[in-house]
């Protein structure tokens, strides 16, 4: 007997906006409930790897009947405590699932379609089983309207172009993830989405037939140029964008090239230890070397990767490190404490050490983030404390260990991407103060 | 292109959005004092362009915030954080009597949205705007399910909430212009309502001599005995010839029980009789196309037509029959049916019958026939051809004064956007009527409010 008949109400239940952007919050409310109802809020998610992902809370109505998600308490669940983006990043697999699951959506030119429904009880398993008393529908986008995406197949360079709607002309950003390999497009999306030109860049490539070993250091100087070049970017107004180890490349980068000047860059869970500088040497070598200080890398109680030993201790000889000196641009640094994949707040320490002895560390700004973790995303998508991945040079298949914990590792991917976002807007959008008789 | 080096952001929050949601534009990094115009365009389905603009001054810090700052000139002014929508018309040069409805529901409406230098009133093709961005206005909320109906003689749209219901129910008949207009019900079910858009005027002319109760009660009944509606929870939603069918068939079919009924724009001063159909009543209506006027612009007003309501309760519904209750919402500048006369009327007739306490009407001054969905342009008058009317062709009908004229006249009060307010108090009317289960005789608390 469902809850309108017992009661004689019908639940109503609204998610606003019900099509967002990935970085957007949504308000949850439920109406029309009986006063002191305990209910749950679930939400469902089915992904591209055909995986459903779950979260939920439990409430309880208050005497209007409502329950706000924005300012009620959840009392348990895969989250607790007042949190208005809960259902979204809270999110883990279904029981039974595989295992070393990463949510990540490869598609962006459609959105990620989430259930939200309520149901009666504080019920914490058998959501399938269950009706609920209502459901809605959300769409979580990675592009605005208007935002176009480009494949950029250019001088051997394998990327793609998000350009935001409207004249121009935009600043731009060369986007690099991390040794995981292929194009990740979705960040990319997003920052154009906010007014910058973005270019997601593929280095590392998973098909076996392409060569994966980027021959030079040209490659990146390229890719840097096709952005700036491009007849919707300003020039003189182009940053870069680097994550683990696509942060060892933003470093090289902006220190040794000459070709290349960004305006500014922002390195997320990276490090300026070099064993191999990846700009100047074949990628491949990079892996090579790093690989023959594969005794470092350890294994955790449940047989996950630790990689974080791999570049430590940090090298006292400039010779197998960024000369941080060199750096002639503002640098945002963000760094989870519980990073289990690089060894990020070392290296954060001796980069400012190094910065303080070169008179230059006014161009740095650290975001570190206790309990936060490697792999730190756009806001409100999942945190995955391990995963599966493939090792690079030997193709094989482990569980690596990124680290973090969910709440602070949610905490850190929401607060930081606005600070991100201020502070490219900050360089890269001249403000009219910035500018003498500024006028339109 | 801007000089010195200054490119202002301009952000409209949410970027997709229901169409009667609000949306936040702001302009940042301008100059402060910077004269600056803001500028909607849309293409509709026809193809044509509406465009809307207003102008400001950015702020001490650079900023123009659409929903705090007054608009000083353009289609609209004064604070009016949805004028960018609700001031469109075609842009100069378009076809004259132009409307704009979305016929296809499954795709949003997209609307650009510019900031331009200085303040500009035309030219916005000529001009490279300083920043543009892109927004999408739908009408259905994801998971919405539209499902054709052909079933029982029956045609219609069906809207579906997602979720497992069951959801009140709502019968929704627009007016004379005949068509399946899907657009309101696919709103409906967005907001929790299993919603049908009823198609009761056909283009075949023998097709409407047989729409009549039947065809009514088998469409209410269809609702009703979908799966997922509650039975007992099934409201009747009227506009203009559509409030004719819900007075009648509430006031006088013995299958159809509606929880409550809203009536936009319409009249009780001509009914549909048990055994007629909508066609004779609507021919009743035409034999006093004499009574109807022209304009200076040579468009039709109609209004006088219904004029005066009779005082013989044969030719009219009888309200006292009526055991719902009851939302009426009129325009006071309807120049298509004499909507304020009949509101006055049907009143008085309550108040006879003991039965006021059901009746709730919402007037709204400078307000038209064509009462909408919100944020949607005005529309004055559009063409209409009445294939009935084979000696004499309609060039326009005026659906009440230009909007811009009924906002200055009424700043102080409820302006155009009374349109807001009349979608945001018919729903929290019809969800406290259908979705609540306690006594609903304390819902009516407005008898006559004039906003």
């Amino acid at each position: 007997m469902c809850l309108s008949t017992m009661v004689g109400t019908f639940p109503l239940l609204s998610v606003q906006p019900t099509r967002g952007l990935v970085d957007e919050k949504i308000q949850v409310v439920v109406r029309n409930l009986p006063p002191a109802l305990s209910v749950t809020l679930h939400s469902l998610h089915h992904s591209e790897d055909n995986d459903f992902w779950e979260s939920f809370g439990h409430y309880t109505s208050d005497g209007q009947g409502m329950v706000t998600v924005a300012k009620d308490a959840s009392l348990g669940g895969t989250y607790e405590g007042a949190e208005p983006m809960g259902l979204l990043w809270s999110m883990q697999p279904v029981p039974g699932s595989r295992t070393g699951l990463r949510l990540r959506k490869m598609d962006v030119l459609t959105p990620m379609v989430v259930h939200i429904s309520v149901y009666s009880g504080h019920m914490t398993e058998g959501f399938s089983k269950q009706s609920p008393l209502a459901t809605v529908v959300t769409e979580r986008w990675y592009m605005a309207p208007g935002v176009c995406r480009i494949d950029i197949r250019e001088h051997g360079v394998r990327g793609t172009l998000f350009l935001p709607p409207g004249p121009g002309p935009f600043p731009g950003v060369l986007d690099m993830w991390g040794g995981g390999g292929g194009l990740v497009e979705y960040r990319s999306g997003l920052l154009a989405s906010h007014g910058f030109v973005s270019m997601a860049l593929e280095y590392l490539s998973h098909d076996k037939n392409r060569t994966s070993d980027i021959e030079s250091k040209t490659y990146f100087e390229k890719a840097f140029r096709i952005v700036q070049e491009h007849p919707l970017v300003m020039k003189d107004r182009v940053a870069l964008f680097g994550l683990s180890l696509g942060v060892s490349i933003a470093l090289n980068l902006a220190a040794y090239s000459k070709d290349i000047s960004p305006k500014c860059f922002v390195c997320i869970s990276g490090s300026h230890v070099n064993p191999v500088n990846p700009v100047n040497k074949v990628i491949g070598e990079v892996f090579r070397k790093m690989n023959k200080d594969g005794h470092k890398i350890r294994f955790d109680e449940e047989g996950r990767v630790v990689w974080r030993d791999v570049i430590l201790p940090i090298p006292t000889d400039l010779g197998e490190k960024v000369d941080m000196g060199r750096i002639k641009c503002p640098l945002m640094l963000v760094v989870g404490e519980d990073d289990q994949n690089w060894a990020t707040v070392e290296s954060a320490k001796d980069m400012t050490q190094m910065m303080r002895a070169a008179g230059n560390e006014h161009l740095l700004t650290i975001l570190q983030y206790p309990d936060a973790g490697h792999l730190i995303e756009p806001p409100y998508t999942p945190h995955f404390r391990a995963s599966n991945f493939i090792m690079q040079q030997t193709r094989q298949k482990v569980i690596m260990l990124w680290g973090g914990y969910t709440k602070p590792h949610a905490d850190a991917q929401e607060d930081c991407w606005e600070k991100i976002l201020s502070f490219l807007r900050q360089h890269l959008y001249p403000s009219p103060d910035s500018v003498p008789k500024a006028k339109l | 292109m801007c000089q010195m080096g200054v490119i202002p952001v301009l952000t409209v929050k949410p970027w997709r959005a229901l169409f009667d949601e609000k949306f936040h534009v702001v302009v940042g990094n301008l100059p402060p004092t910077q004269e600056v115009t803001l500028h909607s365009l849309h293409q509709s389905e026809d193809t044509d362009y509406w465009e809307a603009f207003g102008h400001y001054v950015s702020d001490a810090q650079g900023r123009v915030t659409v929903f705090k700052d007054p608009s000083v000139g353009g289609t609209y002014e004064g604070v009016e954080p949805m004028g960018l929508m609700w001031s469109m018309r075609p842009i100069p040069g378009s076809r004259p009597e132009l409307r704009l409805r979305k016929k296809e529901v499954h795709t949003p409406m997209v609307v650009t949205i510019s900031v331009y230098r200085g303040h500009m009133s035309q030219g916005f093709r000529e001009q490279v705007a300083l920043a543009s961005v892109v927004t999408e206005r739908w009408y259905m909320s994801p998971g919405v399910r539209r499902v054709d109906i052909t079933e029982g003689g029956v045609t219609g749209t069906l809207f579906l909430p997602p979720g497992p219901g069951p959801f009140p129910g709502v019968l929704d008949m627009w007016g004379g212009s005949g068509g399946l207009v899907e657009y309101r019900a696919a709103l409906l079910a967005s907001h929790g309502f299993a919603a049908m858009a009823l198609l009761y005027v056909f283009p075949d002319q023998n097709k409407n001599a047989t729409i009549g109760y039947p065809y009514f009660e088998a469409a209410f009944r269809l609702l009703q005995d979908h799966p997922l509606v509650a039975a007992d929870r099934i409201a009747l939603l009227g506009l203009s010839l559509g409030v004719t069918v819900v007075l009648s068939i509430t006031a006088y079919s013995e299958a159809v029980k509606p929880r409550c009924c809203v009536c936009i724009s319409g009249s009780h001063a001509c009914r549909i009789g048990a055994t007629q159909s909508v066609a004779e009543t609507s021919q009743g209506i035409h034999k006093k196309y004499a009574k109807a006027r022209t304009d200076e612009e040579n468009r039709i007003i109609w209004r006088d037509v219904l004029l005066p309501i009779p005082e013989d309760i044969d030719l009219k519904v009888e309200m006292g029959r009526v055991t719902c209750p009851l939302l009426l919402v009129v325009g006071q500048d309807d120049q298509n049916w004499a909507a304020v006369e009949s509101a006055d009327d049907m009143k008085e007739m309550m108040e006879r019958t003991g039965n006021s306490h059901l009746l709730t009407t919402l007037s709204y001054p400078g307000a038209g026939h064509l009462i909408e969905p919100p944020y949607g342009p005005h529309c004055s008058g559009h063409a209409v051809w009445r294939p009935q009317q084979t000696s004499r062709r309609c060039t326009g009908r005026l659906m009440g004064k230009d909007s811009r004229f009924s906002a200055r006249a009424s700043l102080s009060q409820c302006q155009t956007p009374c349109a807001v307010q009349i979608v945001s108090i018919v729903l929290r009317q019809m969800v406290s009527l259908l979705c609540k289960a306690r006594p609903l005789t304390d819902q009516c608390r407005w008898n006559h409010c004039s906003i």
